[in-house]
């Protein structure tokens, strides 16, 4: 019974446990056990934590499986494993910023990047529409508006003309994102009515437009060459929606020269105002 | 290979269960699941053999790891009554302890353990899906239950009140 003699090691009470021994040794350890109150109150310390494990989780296991979680409805949208993926990694990316935004209880769910975006335009919407004095840091009059935040954006950007909508641009500011500085336009109509045009890097794939509503805000987002943008505005989805078309239209009718790829070098020196 | 996603399908409830207990949340843990069945699918054709609920584990783990990694750059909020309210008795109570203490464990203790106590993994798999040498399981195993007792034990770490 050499077994039985050689002593019982710290590692051997783990894998005693867990049913890890040969056979031989499971009895050699289970006799020692009963002249080792110590070792035999600490290994039911041990099960015991692994029975509140078990008790805790185990009945998510019995759950019905989410929709979202069925192989086939995720084989066939096949097609987009690719964006998924996408999207993930910029969720991945994200995540931090998302841990506040979940605290803020907006919602429980993992924010993925897209509503990271929105969500960071609408607070800064909600915040600088209510300015009375001071709702800008720069005003549309000054030369260096745009040169200055496509610089420090990192792209070249523009206000968009807006006036067909009774919007005029009263200027804009500078703002961080969770990505990287964003640019907030901000646009007022004859009745003081707000709207705010909010642009950041990001790396998502591009996407159409999207209309969310929050709160007594609404936003419709896009993403497009390495770019997330959001219009907000008060909660009208039709006249927010023809809005953010004209905003995107205009965006990307940037002249060539503006060189729309995220790698390319903005072009500050020709500022459009249009 | 309809093989190979009737292993994957059947797999699924107890990823969540993991994913769960791993993350404490449901539906980071949902996603957790969409993310590692989606690589799954995608990456069949790199499968070659083997067990295919190792492979699933092994995926969800390293996801995991990726998305705390990228949490700890930034500052992470905690609820502030977590450390110090009030137990309260009865099972409710328990459930919350053990997560409270499986929430103070490092990630790759706290996976090692989960895997062999809750998913019912040996030694050995545990050691493929984390890639060490199963001394390393071992030694995680044995920190995650010291912890733990010591944690259920009242020797709560930190933030003791104050008055």
């Amino acid at each position: 019974m050499n077994n039985q003699d050689s002593p019982i090691t710290e590692d051997e009470l783990h894998a005693y446990i867990d049913g890890e021994l040969p056979a031989d040794r499971q009895e050699a350890v289970a006799a020692w056990l009963i002249a080792q109150p110590d070792a035999a109150a600490q290994i039911a310390a041990w099960r015991a934590q692994s029975e509140a494990i078990r008790a805790r989780y185990n009945a998510v296991a019995a759950e019905p499986v989410p929709e979202r979680l069925k192989l086939d409805k995720l084989i066939r949208n096949g097609r987009s494993w690719a964006g998924m993926a996408a999207a993930a990694v910029v969720a991945a990316l994200l995540i931090g910023g998302g841990a506040g935004w979940v605290a803020r209880g907006a919602s429980a769910a993992a924010p993925d990047g897209y509503e990271l975006l929105t969500n960071d335009a609408l607070t800064a919407h909600k915040l600088y529409i209510g300015e009375v004095r001071h709702p800008i840091e720069v005003g549309a009059t000054e030369a260096h508006l745009l040169p200055w935040l496509s610089r420090r954006v990192g792209t070249s950007l523009r206000a968009p003309e807006l006036t067909t909508f009774g919007l005029k641009l009263l200027g804009g500011r500078l703002l961080p994102g969770v990505n990287g500085p964003a640019a907030l336009f901000m646009y007022e109509s004859g009745t003081g009515e707000r709207f705010t045009l909010f642009c950041t890097k990001l790396a998502a794939e591009r996407t159409a437009l999207r209309y969310n509503e929050a709160d007594n805000f609404a936003a419709v987002q896009w993403v497009e060459s390495g770019y997330g943008y959001v219009v907000s505005g008060p909660q009208d989805k039709v006249r927010l929606k023809s809005v953010a078309k004209s905003a995107y239209e205009q965006m990307e009718n940037r002249p060539p020269a503006a060189n729309r790829t995220s790698l390319d070098q903005p072009k500050l020196d020709q500022p459009r105002f249009n | 290979m309809a093989g190979f996603q009737q292993s994957v399908e059947a797999t699924i409830p107890a990823l969540r269960r993991y994913a769960r207990a791993l993350t404490r949340d449901r539906d980071i843990a949902d996603d957790l699941v969409q993310d590692t069945l989606v690589r799954a699918l995608r990456s069949e054709h790199l499968f070659l053999g083997g067990d295919v609920r190792s492979w699933l584990y092994t995926i969800l783990t390293n996801l995991n790891r990726n998305r705390l990694r990228s949490l700890a750059r930034r500052p992470i909020l905690m609820s502030i009554e977590d450390n110090d309210a009030p137990d309260m008795a009865g099972p409710e109570a328990g459930h919350r302890d053990i997560e409270r203490a499986l929430a103070g464990l490092v990630e790759d203790q706290r996976a090692a353990l989960l895997l062999v106590v809750l998913e019912g993994l040996s030694y050995r798999e545990v050691a493929e899906v984390q890639g060490v040498p199963i001394g390393t399981v071992m030694s995680r195993l044995a920190r995650a239950r010291v912890q733990i007792k010591a944690y259920l034990d009242g020797e709560r770490p930190a933030l003791r009140r104050v008055k």
